[in-house]
C-alpha cells in the first residue's frame, strides 16, 4: 500500500470544493434544524435551485453576480412556496413536503420536455456555464502546487474555486455565529423548543420560521453552486443521497453548533476517502474500486447509527443539552 | 388618616363589584374583556358555550369549574390559540376575536399554560429575555449588529433579574429551564409572561405543583400585580386560594358559565354545588378509587357550601 498517496488523497479532501459545498449546505440545514427545529428533508432541492438557477442564468448571458442572485432567488421562492402551506402545521408536514418537493424539482429539471433549458437528463455541461466564473479569477493562468497538491489556478476544480468556496463558508460561519448569539437567534431557539410558548409571548412564529427556511435555503443554494462548479450540473447528482449526506454531516459535527457543519463535512469526506483508498489498495485486490466505494458508504451508514446512539449531540454538541430533551 | 386612604385596592374593587348582580353573564362597571356567544365544539361535544361574559378591569377574577368544564378551552379561544365556531369578544374596547395568538399577546393579554411550557434547552435567563418586548435585535438584519440592541438587552436583563428575584429563581439564572422542577417551571412561566409587561394576565392553574410555602408568596405576587393595576384572570381548583385572593369568581360547567359572584358567597350557589357534585350524585362514594384529590375537593366544596347555608339559615 502506498500510504503517502493515500494520505495525500485524504488531506486533499480537507479543502476540496465539494467539502466546502457540503459545509455550506450543512450550514443552511443547521439554520433550519439546529437553530429553529425545522426538519427539512429536501436540502438537495435548495442546492438544485441554486445550481440550475446559476447555470441557466449564466448560459443566457447573465453576469456572475446576477446569475448567483438568480440561483439564490430560485431557492428563496422554493422556500416560500414550501413554507406557506406547511409552517403553520406541525413539524412533520414540512419534512414530508420538502422531501417530495425536492424530488419533484429533480424530476422536473431532468424531464426531456425541458431539455432546451435544463439539458434534461444529460444536465448542463461544465463548459456551458463555468466561463464567466472562471473569467473573474484574479490568479494568473496555469496551475500552482502547494506541496503535493497541484490544481489549475482558475479552471474547473481550481484554486480559485477553493478560495471562493471556503470564503463563503467563512462568511457563513461568522454570520451564523452572530445570529446564534443574537436576540433573533434566541427567538428561533425558543421556537425550536416550543413554538406555542413563543407565540404566547407575542412573537410572530410563522414569520420567523419563514425567515429561517429561506435563509437556510440560500446557504443551500450557494452550496449547490460550489458543488457543480468543479464539474457539471446533473439532476441526479442533486437527489436524496445529497440530502442524506448533508444530514449526516450536520449530525456528525453537531447540530446547533457554529463549527459543526464544517467539521462534519471535513471529517466525513476525509474518512470516506481514507476508507476508499485503503480498501482499493489492499494487497491481492480483495476489493474492486466499485466495491470499495460501496463498502465505504456502508460504513458511513453504520457510523451514523453509532453516532445517533452514542453521541446524539454530535462531536461539538453539548451532551447536557441533548439529554434534557428526554424529560 | 381618613378612612378612604385605608381602603386597600381589594376593598375598592369589592365596592365596585358590590352592585353587580350575582348571575351568569352580569355586566361589570368597568369591563376589560367582553365576550358574546362564544362556542367551540369538538366533534359532537360542545366544550365552550358562553353567552355573555365580562371581566372587570384591574380585578382578580377566578375561573373555576370541574374538570372538563371548558376553562382551558375558553382561555385558548380568548388568547387566539384556538378558533371558535362562533362568537366574538373584545379586549379593552378592541375586537380581538380574529387576531392571532401573537397579536393578542402584543395587545397586552398574556397567558400561561396548564401544562407548563418552559423552553427546556434554554437557560432560565434566556427564557426570561425571550419574553421582553421592543428588542430590535429580534429582527434578522439588525441582529447582526450588537451595538444596535446591546443597550436594550441590558435593560431587559435588569428587568429579568428583578422578576427572577421576586419569584425566587435568581439562583437558577444560568441553569437550563429543563433542569427545573415542575413548580419552578410554573414560576418561570409566570415570570416570563410578566416580561411582556401585560395589562392582563391569564394564568391556567398557576399554583398546581407549587409547594405551599411558595404558594403563599405567589399569591402575594398575584395580589401585587392587581395592586399595580393589572387585570388577572386565573383558573384554580383550590377553593382556599380562590377565596384568599380573588375579587370575583366565575363558575363554568359543561362549557357554560353557570354562576358568578364574590368569592365569599359563590359556593352557596345552587348551580355551583350542582356543577361540582352533579356528576357524583349517583356514584358510589365508598369506592376508594374515587377518593382522588378532585373528588375530595368537590366534597370539601359541598361541605363548605352546606356550612354557609346552615349559617345563613341560623
Ligand atoms: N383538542 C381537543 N379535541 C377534542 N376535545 C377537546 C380538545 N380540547 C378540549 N377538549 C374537550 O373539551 C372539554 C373541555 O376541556 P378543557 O381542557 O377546556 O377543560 P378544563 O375546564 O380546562 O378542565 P381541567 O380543569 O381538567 O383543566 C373536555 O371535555 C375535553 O375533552
Ligand atoms: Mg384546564
Amino acid at each position: 500500500m502506498e500510504w503517502t498517496r493515500i494520505l495525500i488523497n485524504v488531506a486533499g479532501e480537507v479543502f476540496a470544493p465539494a467539502t466546502a459545498a457540503y459545509a455550506l449546505a450543512a450550514i443552511g440545514l443547521n439554520i433550519h434544524f439546529g437553530m429553529t427545529g425545522l426538519i427539512n428533508m429536501g436540502q438537495a432541492g435548495f442546492m438544485l435551485m441554486g445550481a440550475y438557477g446559476f447555470a441557466i442564468a449564466t448560459m443566457n448571458g447573465w453576469p456572475v453576480w446576477a446569475a448567483v442572485a438568480a440561483g439564490m432567488a430560485a431557492a428563496a421562492v422554493f422556500a416560500v412556496i414550501l413554507g406557506i402551506p406547511t409552517l403553520s402545521l406541525r413539524g412533520d408536514y414540512l419534512a414530508i413536503v420538502t422531501i417530495a418537493a425536492a424530488e419533484i424539482a429533480r424530476y422536473t429539471v431532468r424531464s426531456s420536455s425541458l431539455t432546451s433549458i435544463t439539458g434534461g437528463n444529460a444536465g448542463i455541461a461544465g463548459n456551458d456555464f463555468k466561463g464567466s466564473f472562471q473569467q473573474l479569477c484574479p490568479l494568473p493562468e496555469g496551475s500552482w502546487s502547494l506541496g503535493p497538491f497541484q490544481y489549475s489556478n482558475c479552471l474547473s476544480n481550481s484554486w480559485w474555486l477553493r478560495i471562493v468556496g471556503w470564503g463563503l463558508v467563512a462568511i457563513g460561519i461568522v454570520l451564523v455565529w452572530r445570529w446564534m448569539k443574537s436576540p433573533w437567534g434566541r427567538v428561533l431557539k425558543g421556537i425550536r423548543e416550543d413554538e406555542d410558548a413563543v407565540r404566547s409571548l407575542g412573537k410572530n412564529v410563522y414569520g420567523y420560521k419563514m425567515q429561517a427556511l429561506v435563509l437556510g435555503g440560500l446557504f443551500g443554494a450557494l452550496g449547490g453552486m460550489i458543488y457543480v462548479l468543479p464539474s457539471a450540473v446533473q439532476a441526479d447528482a442533486l437527489g436524496r443521497t445529497l440530502t442524506f449526506n448533508v444530514w449526516t454531516i450536520l449530525l456528525l459535527g453537531g447540530a446547533a453548533t457554529v463549527f459543526g457543519p464544517v467539521l462534519g463535512s471535513i471529517l466525513m469526506w476525509t474518512v470516506l476517502m481514507f476508507i476508499k483508498s485503503t480498501l482499493r489498495d489492499m494487497p491481492g485486490g480483495v476489493f474492486s474500486s466499485t466495491q470499495a466505494e460501496a463498502f465505504s458508504w456502508v460504513l458511513v451508514g453504520v457510523t451514523l447509527m453509532l453516532l445517533v446512539i452514542f453521541r446524539p449531540q454530535g462531536i461539538l454538541g453539548d451532551r447536557k443539552e441533548v439529554m434534557l430533551d428526554g424529560r | 388618616m381618613a378612612a378612604e386612604d385605608l381602603a386597600t385596592p381589594r376593598d375598592r374593587i369589592a365596592k365596585d363589584l358590590e352592585a353587580v348582580p350575582r348571575r351568569p353573564g352580569s355586566a361589570k362597571p368597568d369591563a376589560i374583556i367582553v365576550a358574546d356567544h362564544v362556542t367551540r365544539r369538538f366533534g359532537g361535544m360542545t366544550a365552550v358555550d358562553v353567552h355573555h361574559l365580562e371581566i372587570q378591569r384591574g380585578a382578580i377574577t377566578a375561573l373555576i369549574g370541574p374538570n372538563g368544564a371548558g376553562k382551558t378551552t375558553l382561555f385558548n379561544l380568548l388568547t387566539g390559540f384556538d378558533r371558535p365556531n362562533s362568537g366574538e369578544w373584545s379586549f379593552d374596547g378592541r375586537p380581538l376575536s380574529q387576531l392571532s395568538a401573537a397579536k393578542v399577546a402584543r395587545a397586552g393579554m398574556v397567558r400561561t399554560f396548564q401544562l407548563t411550557k418552559a423552553l427546556s434547552r434554554m437557560t432560565v435567563m434566556e427564557n426570561m429575555r425571550l419574553g421582553a418586548t421592543d428588542q430590535g435585535g429580534e429582527r434578522l438584519v439588525p441582529s447582526l449588529f450588537p451595538p444596535l440592541w446591546r443597550h436594550r438587552e441590558k435593560e431587559i436583563t435588569e428587568q429579568a433579574e428583578e422578576l427572577l428575584a421576586r419569584f425566587k429563581l435568581d439562583t437558577k439564572r444560568d441553569d437550563f429551564a429543563g433542569s427545573l422542577s415542575g413548580g419552578q417551571r410554573k414560576l418561570l412561566e409566570m415570570a416570563r409572561a410578566l416580561m411582556t409587561k401585560p395589562s392582563t394576565v391569564m394564568l391556567d392553574e398557576p399554583m398546581a405543583g407549587v409547594n405551599p410555602a411558595l404558594t403563599q408568596s405567589l399569591l402575594g405576587h398575584i395580589q401585587d400585580l392587581r395592586d399595580e393595576g393589572m387585570t388577572v384572570l386565573f383558573v384554580e381548583h383550590d377553593m382556599h386560594m380562590v377565596r384568599h385572593i380573588s375579587d370575583w369568581v366565575v363558575v363554568m360547567a359543561e362549557g357554560r358559565v353557570v354562576a358568578e359572584g364574590p368569592p365569599t358567597t359563590i359556593m352557596q350557589d345552587e348551580a355551583v354545588v350542582d356543577a361540582y357534585l352533579g356528576a357524583h350524585h349517583d356514584t358510589d362514594l365508598g369506592d376508594d378509587s374515587l377518593l382522588g384529590d378532585d373528588v375530595l375537593d368537590e366534597l370539601e366544596a359541598e361541605a363548605e357550601a352546606q356550612e354557609h347555608r346552615t349559617q345563613e339559615d341560623a
